[in-house]
């Protein structure tokens, strides 16, 4: 695998893309289509957020992109690889170099301290991490006098910001992020959505983050909305309000179609 | 809360099973052990009743010489026969020669039992034992009827693979010919079913008579039987009366009891060995019930507060976990009852290849043996699961509210300041042992131990920390990430490690105090040969059993030796002044050459015997409160009580026994002469090997007959303690067995509760084989420490009992090799314990294991 350094990638290149995406659980009449054919390019350089109501399948399109899941049909590509016919072997080389995660909660490894769970990618693939950049994520995410902390030790908001200094540490090609303030206070989700920003304007990182909140997904670039597995809209350069709007006239749908 | 526990038990349907397996390995070997000893005592009842009859007419005394391996020179004619049959009380009487000092040899030469059960040799005529049936029944061909003819027991026949028709080999302890040659006619065995290992050989009685009594018209013992309406007391009072001289008659019911005595004393040490290691396999599987209940308990904490929350109370709560293990406790020992009963198969077959044959029908469960089995698998599982109900009970009803779900577990402190204080009471107790407190030593040394092992196993999450961090910078360095989580991972609750390893500890401990010992006994017995065995040579069997003398004869003829010493061992009584029984002892008979070969220490008198002369040793002297001049009487099998003036008294030494006469005496009480042993000196300037092979050459028609020399002798002597020594390690391997269950469980217990941490690793990279790797090694990381302590605590006990025995081991000796192995045996049961666990995490699907809570 070429290693990029983030800086290097060209913006307006694609980072990560979905061609026509389908997931399905369940057979017959059970059969849950959580992804309806969703075709999409992720911009590098860019932060994006996915909202759309609750299972309309942005969890699910995230991880398959991120190289979690396997789609049912479709294509999902990252950093020009296709994922389709990697080994779990190679998947988990793929995660570990050129996709960086946060989740909801739950995000880092108990016995470790901060620091040691910020530098764990790069430990499992036996690297040694760029002192430089550490000290660049680290001073970014404002983290440096908790670096020895074990995460018990920690807030909320503090865990979150160490998860995703890991998941910048190692240049990864594009960072998935689903509801990372999903549990967080409304201040700590501003540093966690500032550092995020940050990231993109100043590294040149490719930010992908699935949100339930308008004003999360005013601080990206650009927002898809999803529908019962299909991308249904999409904003640029979202504010506040237009979200509000969208996401109204989403819902309104589906209260519709629920109803009728 | 009864449905709850159901659910709870079928939710968690893997875990129970490995937990149940821990009682159901530990009842089934107390269960195993306990059928099998049953059944190896009514093996020997029902052989000593279906082979005795009514009365049997027999040389007067308690000592029997045929039981003990000594023939005696008294007789009985056919005349007394005669006599005996004319009483009206006397149905039948049937004369039988009982031969000692033969071996059967096998088709390949190879001598046929001969590994403790001894060889029966005697005339073959029908009797009836005491319940009216015959005493040997035909299995196959049919009986002896004249000389050449020989059947032999089943068993036997089979081992030395012999068919009927076959020529058999027989080694015989006096005539013109050793080795005679027989046609196997027929294969017979004792009606109560089988021999119990001894090799019979059943002769014509003219033959008989030729081999053993050299050719004399007579026999050794005349069987009864009662007739009609004459019970046996009758039937031996009227045989007394006109029983030869130096001959009585005894009740049938007398012999057996005898030899119910006898053979008692040896399965009776037999049983509580076994059940000895049934204890320790118990307290091992109580650790790993106690540690299961601890972490289903812990990872409970939710749906116990939730519970509290709605209203359960505390003792409702403890209550749904003791039925639980009450539950456990039922299924594991029904399980465990049945894997003992086919446990005690094997040990039998085990057995049977020591040459002890127990018959399937006598190993079944009694019910003492189920109620055993039921009562110690419940309350050890009831005990062992209080303490984590206990806890479960504790959790305070808003955990239910709260994110941070760890049971509160109290400090260390107040564990460490327990421990200590058992630490060092089980230090005073041992203290105490060595310094001579009344009583056995080693009995308030085993309590201290028992202690030791106790606090250790308590201490074990404090006293495992420095080798859990060692081992966490080991594996960082050598496996990097996964090896520095797997060393995180063991130190992050230092009680379940601690308790899993506890069960390995005590297991090792066990296996360390042991080898101390028998390494020790090796160093010291080496010494001792080194020291005391003067001779160039030593001619015996490997059993110790008496051997024709004419090896001896020949040997003395061979040229290049200096002398040749020949002793003779018979058992004898002697009367000890102020006490009720006398005391049953042995004697070694020896020539003057004995004197030239060995250098007694005297403590007083002379070094030398002759005539109606003993020399005793320091201890049977103090028994007997005889000093030098007094005269002691010594009764001998045959019946003759001869009183010997001490000559001398002797420091002890293993060359000879307490009690040593000269060959005159033995000769006197009608002993037939046969060797138990020969020393041999080399003369000076003599080629030692050419002398060694003549020796040989002598005893090649007797091929485990052999011939020693110091090196080889102390290969004998080391080679019984390592036998001895790998029963105990085979026996407490089950021990470890169940201990790497406990790992097995702790792990897969653990690997469960850290399902999101094991997908967030996969998320972030970590592939399925370091993942392996990382489960693995906190598993070698476990049996590490456990071996650790197991073995340090070992070799402390093993080192204070040694010093508690230091008047028979003199020597210690540490055996730094075993231990070694011990260890890395122990890392490979690491390795092999986590196969399973590793194994299903690193089956886990990254997304599912993340979306777990
Ligand atoms: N493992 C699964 N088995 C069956 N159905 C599933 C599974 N995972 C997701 N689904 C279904 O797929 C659909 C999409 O789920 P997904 O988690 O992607 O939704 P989401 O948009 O992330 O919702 P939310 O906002 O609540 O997180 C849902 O209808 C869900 O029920
Ligand atoms: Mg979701």
């Amino acid at each position: 695998m070429t290693e990029r350094p983030t800086g290097e990638t060209a913006p307006g290149g694609v980072a990560a893309s979905a061609i026509d995406l389908t997931k399905t659980y369940g057979k017959g009449e059970a059969e849950v289509r959580a992804l309806d054919g969703v075709t999409v390019d992720l911009m590098t350089g860019e932060f994006t957020a996915v909202m759309g109501p609750s299972g309309s399948g942005k969890s699910t399109l995230m991880h398959c992109l991120a190289a979690l899941d396997t789609p049912t049909s479709g294509e999902a590509v990252v950093d020009g690889t296709s994922l389709g016919r990697l080994k779990d072997k190679d998947l988990t080389t793929l995660r570990r170099e050129r996709v960086g995660f946060v989740f909801q909660s739950f995000n880092l490894v108990p016995t470790l301290s901060a620091e040691e769970n910020i530098l764990l990618p790069l430990s499992l693939a036996n690297r040694k991490p760029d002192r430089e950049w550490f000290d660049q994520v680290v001073t970014a995410v404002g983290l440096r006098d908790r670096l020895g902390h074990r995460p018990s030790e920690m807030s909320g908001g503090q865990q979150q910001r160490v998860a995703c200094a890991r998941a910048l540490v190692s240049k990864p090609s594009i960072v998935f992020a689903d509801e990372p303030t999903g549990n967080l206070d409304s201040t700590s989700s501003a540093e966690v959505l500032g550092f995020l920003r940050r990231s993109v304007d100043e590294f040149g990182q490719t930010v992908v983050m699935v949100t339930h909140d308008p004003v999360a997904a005013s601080y990206t670039d650009r927002v898809l909305f999803l529908a019962d597995g299909r991308i249904v809209d999409e904003l640029r350069s979202p504010d506040r309000d237009q979200i509000l709007d969208k996401m109204a006239r989403l819902q309104d749908a589906a209260a519709a179609k629920a109803a009728g | 809360m009864l449905r709850l526990t159901w659910r709870n038990l079928l939710a968690r349907k893997v875990r129970l099973l490995m937990s149940t397996l821990a009682i159901v390995l530990g009842i089934g070997f107390l269960a195993g052990v306990m059928t099998f000893s049953s059944g190896l005592n009514k093996t020997f009842d029902n052989i000593l009743e279906g082979s005795t009859s009514d009365a049997v007419v027999r040389p007067a005394g308690d000592l029997q010489g045929a039981n003990a391996g000594v023939s005696t020179s008294q007789v009985v004619t056919p005349a007394d026969v005669d006599e005996l049959a004319a009483l009206p009380q006397v149905k039948e009487a049937v004369g039988s020669i009982d031969g000692v000092g033969s071996f059967l040899l096998g088709k390949d030469d190879k001598l046929v039992g001969g590994q403790g059960a001894p060889t029966l040799a005697f005339n073959y005529a029908p009797s009836e034992n005491i319940a009216g049936e015959q005493i040997l029944e035909l299995s196959a061909g049919r009986w002896p009827e004249k000389p050449g003819e020989v059947v032999l027991d089943t068993s036997s026949a089979e081992r030395g693979s012999y068919g009927l028709g076959d020529t058999v080999s027989l080694i015989v302890p006096s005539g013109k010919d050793p080795e005679r040659k027989f046609t196997l006619v027929g294969t017979a065995d004792f009606n109560g079913g089988g021999t119990a290992g001894a090799t019979l050989v059943l002769l014509d009685t003219a033959e008989a008579q030729d081999i053993f009594l050299d050719g004399q018209d007579a026999f050794t013992t005349v069987s009864l039987t009662a007739a009609d309406g004459v019970s046996q007391q009758q039937l031996a009072d009227a045989a007394k009366t006109v029983a030869p001289k130096g001959f009585t008659a005894v009740t049938g019911d007398e012999v057996v009891k005898e030899s119910q005595q006898q053979i008692g004393q040896f399965l009776d040490v037999i049983s509580y060995f076994l059940v000895a290691f049934a204890v320790i396999a118990i307290v091992v599987g109580a650790f790993i019930i106690f540690n299961t209940f601890s972490i289903l308990v812990s990872q409970r904490v939710r749906e116990s507060a939730l519970l509290r929350a709605l209203g359960a109370s505390k003792r409702q709560v403890t209550r749904s976990v003791l039925v639980e293990a009450f539950l456990m406790a039922i299924v594991g020992s029904t399980l465990g009852l049945l894997l003992g009963l086919g446990l005690s198969r094997a040990l039998a077959g085990l057995f049977r290849t020591f040459g002890l044959d127990i018959a399937g029908e006598v190993l079944t469960l009694t019910p003492f043996t189920i109620v055993a089995g039921y009562v110690v698998g419940i309350v050890v599982t009831m005990l062992a699961a209080y303490v984590p109900a206990r806890r479960a009970a504790k959790v305070p009803p808003v955990a239910a509210m709260r994110d941070d779900l760890v049971v509160q577990e109290k400090g260390m402190t107040r564990r460490l300041v327990l421990g200590s204080i058992a630490m060092v009471i089980g230090t005073a107790l041992a203290a105490a042992g060595l310094a001579g407190a009344p009583g056995t030593d080693a009995i308030w040394i085993g309590a201290g131990a028992v202690i030791w092992v106790v606090t250790t196993a308590v201490l074990a999450p404090v006293l495992g920390h420095p080798v859990l961090v060692a081992c966490r910078s080991v594996f960082g360095r050598l496996f990097r990430t996964p090896g520095r989580l797997a060393g995180e991972n063991a130190l992050r609750n230092p009680r379940r490690t601690g308790a899993t390893a506890s069960a390995l500890m005590i297991g090792l401990a066990v296996v360390s105090a042991v080898g101390v010992l028998a390494s020790s006994l090796g160093a010291t017995q080496d010494k001792i040969v080194d020291k005391e065995f003067t001779a160039d040579f030593l001619v015996q069997m490997p059993t110790f059993q008496g051997f024709p003398a004419r090896y001896g004869n020949e040997m003395e003829k061979i040229n290049g030796i200096a002398e040749v010493s020949r002793q003779q061992g018979s058992p004898v009584s002697v009367e000890v002044p102020g006490r009720a029984k006398p005391d049953q002892s042995f004697a070694a008979a020896v020539d003057p050459a004995f004197f030239k070969v060995y250098d007694l220490k005297m403590l007083d008198g002379r070094a030398s015997v002759t005539g109606d002369q003993v020399l005793l040793s320091k201890s049977r002297a103090s028994d007997y409160e005889a000093g030098v001049g007094d005269t002691i009487e010594v009764a001998f099998p045959g019946g003759r009580t001869i009183p010997l003036e001490v000559s001398g008294i002797f420091e002890p030494t293993p060359t000879t026994s307490g009690i040593t006469v000269p060959f005159s005496v033995f000769a006197e009480a009608g002993i037939k002469r046969s060797d138990s042993s020969i020393s041999i000196t080399l003369a000076d300037g003599a080629d030692r090997n050419a002398v060694k092979s003549d020796l040989e050459y002598t005893v090649k028609d007797l091929p485990i007959l052999s011939v020693q020399d110091k090196e080889e002798f102390k290969d004998l002597i080391s080679g019984q303690v390592n036998q001895l020594l790998y029963v105990i390690y085979g026996l407490l391997a089950l021990a470890v067995v169940i201990a790497v269950i406990g790992i097995v469980n702790t792990l897969g217990l653990s690997v469960l509760e850290r399902t999101r941490e094991i997908g967030l690793l996969r998320a972030v990279g970590l592939s399925r084989r370091k993942l392996r790797w990382m489960i693995t090694l906190e598993s070698v990381a476990i049996a590490v420490l456990g071996a650790v302590l197991g073995m340090a605590l070992g070799l402390v006990i093993g080192v204070v009992l040694r010093e508690s025995l230091k008047d028979d081991l003199t020597e210690l000796s540490l055996p730094l090799g075993s231990l070694v192995a011990f260890l890395v045996v122990a890392v490979l049961f690491g390795v092999l314990a986590a196969v399973v666990p590793a194994i299903r995490a690193s089956r886990m699907k990254v997304l599912q294991a993340i979306a777990t809570d």
